[in-house]
């Protein structure tokens, strides 16, 4: 009864304070809400009062469509609620019933003209191969074999056709294994059994989706195995209204969705700030000491253990680790440089903010020192008060709640929305490496007398080069990422940046940097444009790891010196400014450019190609190569 | 405080249907709210087998004219089967 008055009062809270026009307090309980109880009627209750504070809170629109072959409307208001709750305002288009395949190939389909910025496919496996899944039994060998062509062909040609007609992302369910196979234990004795049957055609789909930009795999199959086929399948429903999944079951697949909307929608960190007692290990370390704490192999230290090894499984993905905790630094320096149940070591973290102040203060600290902004952060902590803190002073940051069994923290980590990524580059695997050549910079700018002499000393090489297969994932996750120095904080799809650069008088450059303490590999990108004799710069944006040394101006001489011997009379360029983007602010005007056009998006600069050349700085060297510079 | 499952079965159906719970009473049913579609019926079967952790059969499910009966039923089954 707590938890349902708890509930009660929640409702009852959010409506006061929509009423009272507190919109962030109304959206914070209503977030709370959702992650308290779940349900269809909490989702209708979540998604009809985040409507009303549209426009009164910040929302980032996202356009789904999901073409079916079985009822998911029931899961769809689940969803919209868990987007409103990560601040992305969801509309969803629901394709008609195994109407799929002229929805994908007809391009005048209502599929095209809701204009989504990402497609489901989610079609089952009795429905697209009916003859495996019913008559399999009665199936020669060969039968089962084009069956199996049949289904993978059609897969790949309705990724190509929809590559074909729009920008937008495709995610395709793989196929179910039967609850039951046909044959029974036979069934997996034989090559040409139905378990193996599927198998194959899932690793068709795979490889079909790796062949097309955007084109993602949602493991269905891997879904429905981790929460049991049989509390999966509710058949009833399925005979009655084509909804193959049981009530309780609902949560999981709108869940399975949201990881991949994160990443899509950019709601996703880049660094996860970790609390250490009771956290990293059981126990208090000030209290317990180096031996009474509980991190280990057995029982009950592997809860911890296990947290750890999910946090490296993170930073391979490129995510920085940070630690936050209140505690004395030489007792926690102590667990962290020797304990032997540690996974994690010092070097593993990119910052550490280990004192008795204040988490939020900490949380600030750590973003500034790491140069990402608050809404990169993501914070774990076992302390119901310090996330309820970090939530209401901080509510950019994503915190997330650790339940009360400590076994149960790593899957906590890994169902975690915010974590997730499509794609990886050669720079998120090496981040942290990044950062600690990072921490060595600062300390040899220091000792400089002049900035200029810091530059030469740094002995900077940028290699810029049009951007090529190899590179288009980083670029189009630096336009999708890059928040500061960004003029326009355009973003762009893998496929979006494909048809830019080869759109005739469009050119899509990335520069790379090295300097005498290591590689930073592929951080900046320009795109642009000529037309009518001048050359307009669309986009223009630098990772927050080169920022301050010049990097910027290299490139910006680039393309007024490209641009002129093209024979343009001008460099163009708007900046539209954002919350996030004062560091580029001056760019133009500090490069000699003049205010063209002002109105309420932005200002247009401009350069006079033929009066002013723009240096490019003597300690950077600058080279072209055609081949791009993965 | 506990509430009755007849209250429970109202709130639920307020929010799927978006009405406050005090416009509907043991004799609402699809013909007086307007939103009670056969998909919010769906969505309705849904909310009540996850809220109170029990299965409706097709013929239930039939049965399921107006909230008294719903509210009945589910009492119904929530006795047969007490926890």
């Amino acid at each position: 009864m707590a938890v349902e008055n708890n509930i009660a009062n929640l409702r009852g809270e959010a409506d006061a304070l929509i009423s009272r026009d507190q919109p962030t307090g109304a959206a914070l309980r209503l977030a709370k809400l959702w992650r308290a109880e779940s349900s269809p009627a909490s989702a209708a209750f979540v998604v009809s009062r985040f409507e009303k504070l549209r426009g009164r809170i910040s929302l980032v629109p996202f356009r789904l469509a999901i073409l079916r072959s079985f009822t998911v409307e029931p899961a769809v208001p689940l969803l919209r609620a868990a987007a409103f709750s990560t601040g992305i305002d969801l509309s969803v288009h629901v394709g008609d019933f195994n109407a799929f395949a002229q929805e994908i190939l007809d391009p005048e389909s209502s599929l095209y003209r809701f204009a989504p910025n990402t497609v489901i496919l989610a079609v089952q496996t009795a429905d697209i191969a009916p003859d495996l899944w019913r008559d399999y039994a009665d199936m020669p060998g060969e039968a089962v074999t084009q069956a199996m062509q049949r289904v993978s062909n059609s897969m790949s040609q309705w990724m190509s056709a929809f590559r074909e007609r729009t920008q937008a992302t495709l995610i395709v369910h793989n196929l179910e294994q039967p609850i039951r196979p046909a044959l029974g234990i036979l069934d997996c004795q034989i090559e040409t059994g139905l378990p193996d049957a599927v198998q194959r055609i899932n690793q068709d789909i795979r490889r079909a989706a790796n062949k097309f930009r955007g084109v993602y795999v949602l493991d269905y199959d891997g879904l429905i195995a981790r929460h049991g086929r049989i509390r999966w399948h509710d058949d009833r429903k399925w005979l009655t209204a084509r909804l193959p999944i049981a009530a309780d079951q609902l949560i999981h697949i709108s869940r399975e969705w949201s990881r991949f909307l994160a990443p899509l929608s950019g709601k996703t960190a880049k660094a996860l700030v970790v609390d250490l007692d009771n956290t990293l290990w059981g126990g208090i370390i000030g209290e317990d000491g180096m031996t009474g704490i509980k991190l280990g192999a057995e029982y009950p230290g592997a809860g911890y253990q296990a947290l750890q090894r999910a946090m490296l499984d993170l930073a391979r993905k490129g995510m920085l680790l940070a630690i936050c905790s209140k505690n004395n630094p030489d007792d926690a320096m102590e667990v962290l440089e020797k304990h032997p149940g540690m996974l994690l070591r010092p070097k593993n973290f990119a910052a550490m903010r280990i004192s008795w102040n204040d988490k939020v203060q900490g949380l600030r600290e750590i973003a500034s020192e790491l140069n990402i902004g608050m809404d990169s952060l993501a914070f774990l902590d076992d302390n119901p008060f310090e996330r309820e803190q970090v939530r209401a002073q901080l509510p950019e940051v994503a915190v997330i709640d650790l339940p009360e069994d400590p076994l149960q923290y790593a899957a906590t980590l890994r169902d975690e929305p915010v974590f997730e990524r499509l794609s990886l580059s050669a720079e998120d695997q090496q981040r942290t490496t990044f950062y600690s050549e990072q921490r060595e910079r600062a300390h040899a700018e220091q000792t400089f007398q002049s900035k200029e002499d810091f530059y030469r000393f740094l002995e900077q090489e940028a290699e810029i080069a049009p951007v090529v297969p190899a590179t288009l994932a980083r670029v189009a996750q630096l336009t999708q990422k890059t928040n500061q120095f960004n003029v326009t904080t355009r973003r762009y799809g893998e496929q979006q940046i494909a048809e830019l650069a080869a759109q005739p008088g469009s050119r899509v450059l990335s520069i790379r940097v090295r300097d005498r303490f290591g590689d930073h590999g592929l951080v900046g990108v320009s795109i642009t444009r000529d037309q009518d004799e001048a050359c307009e710069i669309g986009t223009f944006l630098l990772s927050c790891r080169v920022i301050g040394r010049t990097v910027e101006t290299a490139l910006l001489a680039h393309l007024a010196d490209s641009a002129a011997r093209r024979g343009c009379k001008q460099l163009t360029g708007w900046f539209l400014p954002t919350k996030k983007n004062a560091p580029a602010r001056e760019f133009y005007q500090q490069h000699g450019f003049e205010l063209a056009k002002q109105n309420g998006d932005g200002s247009l600069w401009s350069l006079d190609l033929a009066q002013r050349k723009i240096a490019s700085p003597e300690w950077i060297k600058v080279s072209m190569t055609d081949g791009g510079n993965e | 405080m506990t509430s009755s499952v007849l209250e429970q079965v109202r709130s639920i159906a307020s929010d799927l249907f978006g009405i406050p719970a005090d416009q509907i009473d043991a004799a609402s049913s699809p013909e007086t709210i307007e939103s009670w579609d056969s998909i919010q019926h769906l969505n309705l079967v849904l909310a009540l087998e996850e809220k109170f952790n029990l299965q409706l059969s097709p013929e239930e499910i039939e049965q399921m004219k107006h909230i008294g009966d719903i509210a009945k039923l589910v009492e119904g089954k929530l006795q047969a089967a007490p926890r």
